[in-house]
Order: structure tokens, then C-alpha cells, then sequence
């Protein structure tokens, strides 16, 4: 069933895909973090309108499913006000990375108050203003609080670019379904091949979370 | 937003709630094969043989880091193909499978650092006591090491009833699949696909804020090592 001849023929046209995959992974992992961090502070904000709009961003998209909103931003959004995304390709970057940044903002806002109240302080008493005291005291010492979670969240963003392929986007995923309804007895091979194929883009990403991880615990006293 | 059309909705909306059985009913499919399975891992991952755990350990990775759109086009499009061990299967069971096992990974996880906060004295003291391993197990650890996972396992509750609709694609009639019919029927996307985010939020929003409360509760309840535990049950998938 496995054989080489089919794997060097299966090989090649899968390839074809990765080029797309990579891409909206990128995309989203920079849209992703942007997402999270502005809504993380917008979350943290003295502005109420900015905090309750914000608290409503985010709940509805860590309520509702990553493919409803793709689908939604796909098909619905154009007709509901007329925004074309211009292309499947940021309609697919867009869903991912609203849905994460709206997850990820939770780890922003979390870590950010989980920096002892003392630190505020001290800065207060140093004189330091309060855009000072974010860059300078709190956020140095809350971003290595977000690195291991963060690290997580690109994995499940790889996962996540998959889905792209059903809104016609032509990565792995969309290649290996072509291979399979042009030779159904391929199957196994295909999707052994396709997962093997996320497996080798995720491997980079395990050891990436594991050496946050790492940094994230280094040099800090245990309580 | 001038073409947003209420007759679509209330049309479509009877339509669409007619998935939400099958929606549910997954979810519950999925999440008690996931509970089940989870065990299998953990105890897999306990055999103290250094190359089956290594080989355990990354089987475990790869299920995890792997999307689960394409195990479960690998159960329902290919393993039918399989010699000798394959068979087909219809889309609910092939989603209870897919889903279930992807899922399984991440609670095999969380019975792990329930067992790994059961204090060493525990385990020495059921020894010191002349327990048998099976008693030790089941009259000693598990039952400390399951209650204070509980909220991180009601999480996952709600994490897996946002990837369920992902079993649409492979044709279970659920409330995605359902909206979608009646899309490409009256080509009208807006509005059933509008329901069915309001399903989801209406669904699983408050359910979140319950865990979360069962959260606080089991915290005060089981002090210390729940606390520990909810720290890194703050993401999700």
C-alpha cells in the first residue's frame, strides 16, 4: 500500500501547498499577536467604551467556533456591508487570528496583572510616568509570563491554517483532497503524507515552546 | 446592513436549530471517548520501559500537533482504504473517533498532572499499608487525582463543542451543515451562518462562566494543587 513510487509521486504535488500554508501561518501569527496585545491593553484601559467593546470582542470569538467564523467572514461579511476581503487569502489570515488574538489577549491582560502590585509601586516612587512604568517595569517582567502559553498558541495556530483549504485556499490540505478523489485507494498514503507534512512544520514550533518555556522559568525565584 | 433580510432569519432559524441535537449529541460522543481514551495515554505513558514511553511520548505529539481536520479525513476518507484492518465507517462515528482521539491527547495531559499533584506520601503511605496496585488506584489516587482536574476538564467540554462543527465537513448534519444547506438552497449565507454563531455564543458562553465558577470553588476546596493546575488551564485549542 505504502510504496515508494507512490510516495514520490504523492510527494511533489503536496509541496505545492506548503508554500500557502506557511504563508497564512506567518500572516496570522503576526496579526495573532498584534490582536492580543492591543486587545490586552485595550482591556486594561481606564476607557470603559474601549474595555466593554473590547470585552465583547473577545468574548465572542473565544464563544463561538474558529470555522463559523471563517465561513462567516467568507460568505457572510461581504453580503452584511459590502467589505470584500479582497481575497480568501485574508479572509482566512483574518478569522485565525481574530479567534487567537481573542485568546491570547487573556493571557496578555492576565500576566500583566499578575505582576506583583509592588512593582507599581516602586516605579510610582521612582518618578516614572505611567507609559514609563508599562515599558520599562511591567511589561519586561509580564511578557516572559506569556511566553510558554504563547508558544502553545502557535501550534494550534498551525492546526488551524487547515482550515483554509475549505474556503478554496490551495494549501497542503486542498492538494492532498485533490490526490485523494483522483485515486480514492491512495488515501492512506495521501493523509499519512499530509499529517506527516503538518508534523514537520510543527516540529520547529514544539521546540520553540519548549526553549520559551525554558527562558520563561530561567532566573526566576520560586515562590 | 441594508441587506440583512429578518424573513431569512426566522426562516432559517427552525432549520438550523434542527442540527443542535446532533451538534450536542456529538459533543457528548466525542468528549466521553476523549475521557476514556485520555486513560489509555496515561497509563501507556507509565509504562516505565524507556523506548514504549519515548515512542508514546511522540505518538502523543503527533496526534496533538497535527490538525484534526485531516485525522478526520484520514478516518473517513482513508482508513476504508487500509488493507486488512480497514473499514468504513458512517460520519458520526468517524467524528466520535477523529475528534475523540485528538481530544484524548490533551486529557491524557490533564489526568497526568492530576496524578503528579497527588502528594508522594499518599503513594508511600498506600504501600506502607500493604494495598494492593489495583486498590492503590482505584481507592487511593485516582480518586484525589480526578476531583481538582475537574474544571480544566469541563474547559475542554467547551473547547471540543467549538471543533465539533468541524465534523460538517465530512458530512454530519449538524447546525454549520444545516446553515450551510439552506446557503447554497435560497444563496443566502448571512443569516444562517449569523445563527449559527449565536447558537455557539448562546451555548457555550455561559457554560464557560459556570466552569469558571466551579473553578473558584474547587480552588478553595482542594487549596493549593488546584491552583497549580487552573494556571495552565487558562488557553484553550
Amino acid at each position: 500500500m505504502i510504496t515508494i513510487s507512490a510516495i514520490s509521486e504523492i510527494f511533489p504535488v503536496l509541496m505545492q501547498g506548503i508554500k500557502i500554508t506557511v504563508t497564512v501561518l506567518l500572516a496570522s501569527i503576526v496579526c495573532g499577536y498584534l490582536f492580543a496585545f492591543i486587545a490586552g491593553f485595550c482591556r486594561l484601559s481606564n476607557n470603559v467604551i474601549l474595555r466593554k467593546f473590547t470585552g465583547l470582542y473577545v468574548e465572542v470569538f473565544r464563544g463561538t467556533s474558529l470555522i463559523v467564523q471563517l465561513f462567516w467572514l467568507y460568505y457572510a461579511l461581504p453580503i452584511l456591508f459590502g467589505i470584500d476581503l479582497g481575497s480568501d487569502f485574508w479572509a482566512g489570515v483574518l478569522a485565525i487570528s481574530l479567534n487567537y488574538g481573542a485568546y491570547m489577549s487573556e493571557i496578555v491582560r492576565g500576566s500583566i496583572l499578575s505582576v506583583s502590585k509592588g512593582q507599581t509601586e516602586a516605579a510610582t516612587a521612582l518618578n516614572m510616568s505611567s507609559f514609563q512604568r508599562m515599558r520599562l517595569v511591567i511589561f519586561p517582567q509580564a511578557v516572559r509570563m506569556m511566553l510558554p502559553e504563547f508558544g502553545n498558541y502557535l501550534i494550534q495556530m498551525l492546526k488551524a491554517t487547515s482550515l483554509v483549504s475549505l474556503i478554496g485556499m490551495t494549501d497542503i490540505l486542498y492538494y492532498g483532497d485533490i490526490l485523494r478523489s483522483s485515486n480514492l485507494s491512495q488515501a492512506p498514503t495521501v493523509y499519512l503524507l499530509v499529517l506527516v507534512f503538518y508534523f514537520i512544520l510543527a516540529l520547529p514550533l514544539i521546540f520553540l515552546t519548549r526553549k520559551m518555556e525554558s527562558i520563561s522559568k530561567k532566573g526566576v525565584a520560586s515562590e | 446592513m441594508n441587506n440583512w433580510n429578518w424573513d431569512t432569519f426566522f426562516e432559517a432559524f427552525p432549520l438550523v436549530l434542527e442540527g443542535i441535537w446532533i451538534t450536542i449529541g456529538l459533543t457528548v460522543a466525542c468528549y466521553l471517548f476523549a475521557l476514556l481514551f485520555g486513560f489509555v495515554w496515561t497509563f501507556l505513558r507509565r509504562i516505565p520501559i524507556k523506548p514504549i514511553n519515548w515512542l508514546v511520548t511522540w505518538v502523543m505529539e503527533f496526534i496533538r500537533s497535527t490538525p484534526p481536520l485531516v485525522q478526520l479525513f484520514f478516518i473517513f476518507y482513508a482508513w476504508p482504504m487500509v488493507p486488512v484492518v480497514g473499514f468504513a465507517m458512517d460520519p458520526f462515528t468517524s467524528a466520535v473517533l477523529g475528534l475523540g482521539l485528538h481530544f484524548s491527547t490533551y486529557i491524557g495531559e490533564v489526568y497526568r498532572s492530576g496524578i503528579d499533584a497527588v502528594d508522594k506520601g499518599q503513594w508511600e503511605a498506600s504501600t506502607a499499608l500493604n494495598f494492593s496496585t489495583r486498590q492503590k488506584w482505584t481507592k487511593i489516587i485516582i480518586p484525589q487525582a480526578i476531583p481538582p482536574t475537574i474544571p480544566m476538564l469541563g474547559n475542554y467540554l467547551i473547547i471540543m463543542f467549538k471543533e465539533v462543527p468541524l465534523a460538517s465537513t465530512i458530512g454530519v448534519v449538524g447546525i454549520l451543515q444545516m446553515a450551510n444547506n439552506y446557503g447554497a438552497q435560497n444563496w443566502a449565507y448571512l443569516e444562517p451562518l449569523t445563527i449559527v454563531a449565536i447558537l455557539f455564543l448562546i451555548l457555550s458562553y455561559p457554560s464557560a462562566i459556570l466552569i469558571k465558577k466551579l473553578e473558584v470553588k474547587m480552588n478553595t476546596r482542594f487549596d493549593k494543587k488546584a491552583v497549580v493546575n487552573s494556571s495552565s488551564s487558562k488557553g484553550a485549542v
